[in-house]
């Protein structure tokens, strides 16, 4: 059983087209998915729980590429082949990259963007990235039980072209269909609801694992323009690590270290910040390789004042972005903090008195990108309907399009917002249908002879199969004047028809009133009508069935007086079918159920016929269940 | 004739509704679509319409058009958790056959 969640009015999606969208924050350092489900916006986890997916990529000698916290744990002892921030070479030349002496990388110029050379072959950073999409695709995929119709990814404001063009390429690698890529300081706004807020000016004070961004944004009408951005690349939380570090062997005279003891200490000092943010005083304490004990104690009062020059030092591009802005404090209207780092409370204490306000820090800093991302997915792909961003039209008729038995099927519900696109995925009635006919209609009834004519088209060229095994799937794409166009699309040949409609021309405001109250009133009798037609779809298809298969294999596999019964049964239901008296819904399903029963032990001998005629001459090894 | 909620799925909606900050309840209803003819519809409601008829279930109001409770008459929605997914589940007496994933349902 499908587990449904709460739509916004109108919005609800047919079965298998949920438009679900989600969410990607792509980080440096670590990656997150996110998605609105029921109205609210929240991180997707993994199997352990655990949200963050470490932005780390390894290659092997075998086809295996672990991505993630597998791949940072090895990182250290396989640094050439474990990619580590690949975001710092999207869209990159080689001479674009610095500090490359101090990369553990083999780079290769290649035209326009550097290859890196690993186990696995000359890899692209665009090939590296979508690696990790596909991991945080595969987890969305797994929790939201379907495919991803569309990705929002967040990139930072100071991307260039070629940068974004790389974000979108390996998204496309990775099988994703990117609605936007929005700047990471709009998603944070956007996560905080800024963009219903007042409008005005907004800072964002982003500071990650390894980078410090400051961007300062413009709200007007629901939409966020970034005025300034300036940062720090070589500035981080491993600074602030660093810096205990640092601290450390200055109280305990270290003087040299191998690289593993070198770890451990640094895992322990950001442990200890981590510890910090919430008790004034930590102990440390580990034990290196050789033996040394190291104990310390750590207040507060020595941790702000190590790391003080790291916090000041974040204000330098706070300043350039204002001054580049034309801005003063007084003109901003709120600061996003953004960031693992900006948990730290003398961080919060020293940009609440430089911008003379409290920052907003409700939601976790890590995620904030990610849920904001995933806000504007769940609005471009449709799911809101008070989408103001957008002044938005509706569209006041379902459109559908007539299905066997003289139903119509609602491809597009009334009140929908345009532009919309929806599609649905149609199947052969007949073995060897090799064409199908579209008649597109307007209305709430169920029958298609009570809903309003739109056109007819027909698509030619399917290739010859058997009953319900082609896939037609059919889009209704409405443009943002009301323009509907049509396509049927065979999606293993690619032969493809379409038709283009106005659907509203000639109908007044009383005719679109009485077309929908017709609906209402006829409620009963349309259901009825309903499930006789379908009683009789139902009912000719198995008697197609039936048919074919005793002309295939009835005479090997029946004997004279189960032949005879069975020919009894579909002569009876293709009778009361003849029949077609509107009351006949009982009696149609009662023939239909009898054929069904007296066909059972048929079917079961064809089955068995057909898995000997499959088994025989072959042995048990090589077969593969 | 009433469309009711479990108290656990009456506790969610409500908490989904506050999240969301607005809105007057649940709308349930059901759409002829689908691989099992037809398919069930779960919305927030901003405004009612003169048509619908309201229903109260464990503190949440739940509204139907006429339309669709001719469908759905005795349905009782529950809040589920499988895998990591998580959602509302319908029992509806109404429905003969479900399909293979449940979302739709056949009269």
């Amino acid at each position: 059983m499908a587990l449904l969640q709460i739509a916004e009015p109108g919005q609800s999606a047919a079965p298998h087209q949920h438009r679900l969208a989600v969410g990607i924050d792509l980080g440096t350092t670590n990656s997150l998915v996110a998605t609105v489900r029921s109205g609210i916006s929240e991180v997707l986890p993994d199997k352990d729980g655990r949200a963050l997916l470490p932005s780390v990529v390894r290659y092997t000698n075998s086809e295996n590429i672990e991505v993630g916290w597998e791949a940072k744990a090895l990182a250290a002892s396989d640094p050439r082949n474990t990619i580590v921030s690949v975001k710092r070479f999207m869209g990159r030349g080689l001479a674009d990259i610095g500090d490359l002496e101090n990369l553990p990388y083999e780079f290769i110029e290649a035209p326009g963007m550097v290859k890196l050379k690993t186990v696995a072959g000359e890899l692209s950073p665009v090939e590296v990235s979508a690696e990790i999409l596909k991991v945080l695709r595969q987890r969305a995929e797994e929790t939201l039980n379907g495919e991803l119709s569309g990705v929002v990814i967040t990139v930072p404001a100071y991307f260039d072209d070629a940068q974004r063009q790389a974000t979108k390429d390996a998204a496309r690698l990775a099988g994703l269909t990117v609605l936007r890529l929005l700047n990471e300081p709009t998603a944070a706004a956007i996560a905080y609801g800024l963009d219903n807020a007042s409008e005005g000016i907004y800072c964002v004070y982003d500071l990650g694992g390894g980078t410090f961004d400051f961007s300062i944004l413009r709200l007007t009408r629901g939409v966020f323009e970034v005025l300034a951005t300036s940062g720090d690349s070589a500035l981080g939380g491993d600074d602030f690590d660093f810096a205990i570090y640092s601290w450390l062997w200055n109280t305990h005279n270290i003087s040299s270290l191998s690289p593993e003891d070198t770890r451990t200490l640094l895992t322990e000092s950001r442990l200890a910040k981590e510890r910090l943010t919430d008790i004034a005083v930590t102990d440390i304490h580990c034990t290196l390789t050789d033996g040394t004990q190291i104990q310390a104690i750590l207040g507060r009062d020595t941790f702000f004042e190590i790391t003080k020059p790291l916090l000041t030092k974040t204000f330098s591009p706070v300043r350039r972005a204002l001054r580049d802005a034309d801005l003063q404090i007084t003109d901003v209207q709120g600061v996003v903090l953004v960031g693992g780092a900006t948990r730290m409370p003398h961080l919060r204490t020293a940009v609440a008195e430089y911008f003379k306000q409290e920052p907003l820090i409700n939601l976790d800093p890590d995620k904030v990108v990610a849920l904001g991302a995933a806000i504007q997915a769940n609005a471009l792909a449709g799911n809101r309907s008070d989408n103001d961003l957008l002044l938005l039209d509706v569209i006041p008729l379902s459109l559908g399009i007539e299905t066997m038995g003289g139903l119509s099927e609602k491809i597009i519900t009334r009140n929908a917002t345009i532009p919309t696109a929806m599609a649905q995925d149609f199947t052969t009635f007949k073995d060897g249908q090799t064409a199908m006919s579209f008649h597109i209609v307007q209305g709430e009834r169920e029958l298609i002879a009570e809903c309003r004519s739109l056109a007819r088209f027909e698509l030619h060229g399917i290739p010859p199969m058997v009953a319900g095994a082609a896939r037609i799937r059919v889009t209704f794409q409405v443009d943002a004047d009301g323009l509907l166009s049509v396509t049927a699309r065979e999606q293993t040949s690619g032969v493809e028809a379409h038709i283009i409609i106005k659907p509203s021309y000639g109908l007044t405001d009383s005719e679109i009133a009485n077309m929908l109250t017709a609906g209402i009133n006829n409620a009963e009798h349309d259901k009825r009508m309903r499930a006789l037609r379908e009683a009789q779809v139902e009912a000719r298809r198995l008697l197609d069935a039936t048919e074919t298969a005793m002309s295939e294999n009835g005479h090997e596999l029946l004997s004279k007086p189960e032949w005879d019964a069975i020919w009894n049964k579909i002569y009876d239901l293709a009778e009361t079918l003849m029949m077609g008296d509107s009351n006949s819904l009982e009696g149609l399903r009662k023939a239909t159920d009898e054929l069904n029963a007296a066909t059972t032990e048929f079917a079961a001998r064809r089955m068995d016929a057909t898995i000997q005629r499959a088994l025989s001459g072959r042995q048990i090894e090589s077969i593969q269940v | 004739m009433a469309v009711t909620l479990t108290p656990t799925a009456a506790t969610r909606v409500q908490k989904f509704l506050a999240g969301r900050g607005k809105g007057l309840g649940l709308r349930v209803g059901v759409k002829t679509s689908g691989c099992s003819g037809m398919a069930y519809t779960l919305e927030f409601v901003d405004e009612a319409s003169p048509e619908d008829q309201i229903f109260e279930s464990n503190g949440v109001k739940i509204l139907v058009d006429p339309t669709s409770l001719v469908y759905l008459d005795g349905t009782e929605l529950d809040y589920a958790k499988e895998g990591l997914n998580e959602g509302f589940k319908f029992s509806n007496p109404n429905a003969k056959a479900n399909c293979g994933c449940g979302e739709s349902f056949s009269v």
